[in-house]
């Protein structure tokens, strides 16, 4: 017969200070490892959002973001005429040539010279925005093609000193004016700056594309597209899925911070789990009487096992519960930084996925789990005689 | 004296219970220790920038080149004693994976102006005099098993194609704070070839390395260097090499900061624990407390006991802590290598080390202490165990 569940459940309430510091103890690594795990996840999620499956990057072979590479005009025309490409209602091939450059802007905030950050700046064409429909304008207006006038993402002009609308931005000897602020939700673009891709080309004395994006016409014509693409011996394109092409840049941050997570939660975890034990070993020393009642009654030496395992589960259980509960208000919180592929600065949420949930449960009830099972061993295995004697 | 006696009897009367805490507190000051060390050697490069060089870049951002023409102008300017320049060539060794830092810069002024990067004279020759040539550091020809006279091939991302190297040179650092994890190699090779390649990107560089005739002037040279080129196609952005590398750092300022947190979250973690421990030894003493102060000693003795019982834990653990560190670290440095070049452990970090255990010692015993002083004898004398 086992142990009711209501034992182990009040044991914990007895000693109020002891099962919170404990508690508190496992809360705080669940939070850490929730919060870095969330952390890989936004970078990711927001790389993943920037791109659509529909539409195809084309780059230069080799290059492993599109400030790397170089497409020339001539390439490009040539793409273009691709018949996997889908068509716009007057018949126009909806593709677009950019180019994508990095300016160091100032961030706001901190005055010291030193926190300056690379923010893209994307020179599109009209066919750009119906190609990202997640890019929608939220104040001021659009860009007129052919002038220096440029809107910027809603992350940027909240990130960076003078980037609001109206201000204005000097590169390539030659002043830009905002006149728009856009919402990209949460996707890459909501980090870039956008204007006319002629003149940005001109500005920046660069006479060549960065990528060629453009929309399939049938969502399986992929592949034929893409060996259009490679195969052709007049240039060294290579053609991608603009979900994959993003996927790939958030690689190598996201391994980074999953690298460093487990590994400081490993350590962390340790101390944990030695709480958990001090606190078991101690429930075990003060109830020595009580379970030599219990055995007398007649409770198997495994239901006393399992009492208190199950005691120390509840720990890690109420541990888990609450880390997750601190760790998801990071939910509200946006931070910027530099993706080291990618050289840019990229903005992103903490993003708290079931996955998450799952493994920051699983986590702490194994941290409660090893915290107990050696007390609750020495429980089960005391002779009643002994344990009935101490007192 | 008694008082010490007894303190130090308390500390180690539950043996399993003392050990596990020690455990736990040499494990957290050693997480402790490595963050403190992550972060140190995130400002490495900071800490190892000399005060008499600059470096100048276009003012737009890194990306951009500057025309090679300006290094006779910028030798030109008062206070510069040196120019060098260099590109960053951003190729990798077989795969991604593969990253270590490499330019192509002129190979003369560079070495000159970089001191404590030490070049065997004779292999520095072999060096000058090949074209092909380059110089790695020693923990990357260690690490890919390189010898002098290998050919390495790179594989250019920014510059497309296999390129391929001599190695003629390996430097080692003059002390243990230089980077020894970079590949040079002549910037002229790289010139010739782009130049057929790729004409546009031809006759540039991208940055330029001034040595300035002494630290004070430093200043006043940017200015003077960026001044020159005002109004220019390319216009140039001077800053100490210190501020350049602070810029840096300052991109990735989000994770430097989530790893101060998490170093934070650690020393509150493992008062938990402490706490924890305290709580259950004073309440397992409540009786003998009772005793004492019925037999006259005051609430300050009992405060004594408890603060000192946490201390002695806490150190003992911190200790264990700090002396696993220095080999944590050795292990730890030969997988991170690749992002962080110098790893080691400051004095600074062992000082933090110890002002946290003392922190941690004194919260942890707070709340027991409290309990202790304010329960009165007869009800401490009541309870039982």
């Amino acid at each position: 017969m086992a142990v009711p569940l209501s034992y182990s459940f009040r044991n914990l309430g007895k000693r109020r200070l002891t099962t919170s510091l404990t508690v508190l103890g496992m809360a705080l690594v669940v939070f850490v490892f929730a919060a870095v795990l969330m952390m890989a996840a936004g970078i990711q999620k927001t790389l993943i959002e920037t791109g659509s499956p529909d539409n195809i990057v084309v780059v230069r072979k080799g290059s492993t973001s599109e400030v790397m590479s170089t497409i020339e005009r001539k390439a490009a025309s040539i793409v273009e005429m691709l018949p996997q490409i889908a068509r716009g209602g007057a018949g126009q091939p909806l593709m677009a040539k950019e180019v994508v450059v990095l300016i160091a802007l100032k961030k706001k905030g901190l005055a010291q010279s030193s926190s300056h950050s690379n923010v893209v700046v994307r020179g599109i064409q009209s066919s750009s925005m119906p190609l990202r429909s997640q890019v929608k304008l939220v104040s001021g207006r659009m860009l007129r093609m052919g002038s220096s006038e440029v809107i910027v993402g809603n992350s940027i002009a909240k990130g960076f000193q003078g980037v609001g609308l109206q201000q204005t931005l000097t590169w390539g000897m030659r002043t830009w004016t905002v006149v728009g602020v856009f919402d990209a939700g949460n996707t890459g673009f909501s980090s870039e700056i956008w204007g006319d891709v002629d003149q940005v080309m001109q500005a920046f004395r660069r006479p060549v594309f960065s990528s060629l994006i453009f929309r399939l016409q049938h969502p399986d014509a992929f592949d034929a597209a893409q060996t259009a693409i490679e195969k052709d011996p007049r240039f060294t394109l290579e053609a991608k899925r603009e979900t994959r092409y993003y996927l790939d840049q958030s690689e190598t941050m996201a391994k980074f911070l999953r690298i460093l997570g487990t590994s400081l939660t490993a350590i962390f975890s340790i101390g944990a789990i030695i709480g958990a034990m001090i606190t078991m070993y101690s429930a075990v020393a003060n109830r020595t009487a009580e379970i030599g009642t219990l055995r007398a009654l007649g409770f198997r030496r495994r239901s006393i096992l399992l009492a208190f395992l199950t005691e120390s589960l509840l720990l890690g259980f109420i541990g888990g519960c609450l880390g997750l509960f601190f760790a998801s208000f990071m939910q509200f919180i946006s931070i910027s930084t530099v993706n080291f592929q990618t050289f840019s600065e990229l903005a992103f949420k903490f993003t708290l996925t079931p996955f998450i949930i799952a493994q920051s449960m699983i986590f702490s009830l194994m941290m409660g789990l090893i915290g107990g099972v050696l007390p609750a061993l020495r429980a089960s295995r005391l002779k009643i005689v002994d344990a009935l004697r101490a007192s | 004296m008694m008082l010490l006696k007894i303190l130090f009897r308390n500390a180690f009367h539950h043996k399993l219970r003392s050990s596990l805490t020690i455990l736990g507190i040499a494990v957290a000051i050693l997480a402790f220790g490595l963050l403190r060390t992550v972060i140190s050697s995130f400002y490495a490069g900071v800490d190892a920038a000399s005060t008499t060089r600059l470096i100048t870049r276009n003012a737009i951002s890194i990306i951009f080149p500057l025309p090679i023409s300006y290094a006779d102008k910028i030798r030109q300017i008062e206070g510069v004693k040196m120019v060098s320049y260099g590109n960053w060539f951003g190729g990798v060794y077989i795969e991604q994976k593969n990253f270590f830092p490499n330019f192509c810069v002129e190979p003369q002024s560079y070495f000159a102006l970089y001191p404590e990067l030490v070049l065997d004279a004779g292999q520095k020759k072999a060096f000058l005099n090949d074209r092909k040539g380059c110089v790695v550091g020693r923990k990357l020809a260690k690490k890919y098993g390189w010898k002098i006279g290998d050919t390495i091939t790179l594989k250019g991302l920014i510059y497309p194609g296999n390129w391929d190297f001599v190695l003629r040179s390996i430097y080692t650092g003059r002390d243990q704070t230089v980077d020894e994890t970079q590949f040079f190699f002549h910037w002229k090779y790289l010139n010739e070839a782009t130049k057929k390649l790729m004409p546009g990107l031809a006759d540039k560089v991208g940055f330029y390395m001034i040595g300035v005739i002494r630290p004070d002037v430093a200043a006043d040279t940017a200015v003077r260097i960026d001044k020159a080129f005002q109004n220019s196609l390319a216009e140039t952005l001077t800053e100490t090499e210190k501020a350049f590398n602070l810029g840096f750092i300052a991109m990735s300022g989000a994770l430097v900061t989530a790893i101060q947190m998490v170093s934070l979250i650690v020393i509150f973690i493992i008062i938990a624990v402490v706490a924890n421990t305290m709580a259950m030894t004073t309440r397992e003493r409540t009786g003998d407390y009772a005793i004492m102060k019925t037999l006259g000693f005051g609430a300050k003795d009992i405060a004594i006991l408890i603060f000192g019982e946490a201390l002695v834990l806490t150190f003992t653990g911190s200790l264990l802590g700090i002396v696993l560190t220095f080999p944590a670290t050795r292990i730890f440095s030969q997988h991170i290598a690749t992002y962080f070049p110098t790893f080691l452990v400051s004095a600074q970090t062992i000082y933090m080390d110890i002002a946290a255990s003392m922190i941690i010692a004194f919260l942890a015993a707070v709340i027991p202490t409290r309990q202790a002083i304010r329960i009165r004898i007869a009800d401490g004398l009541r309870r039982i165990g």
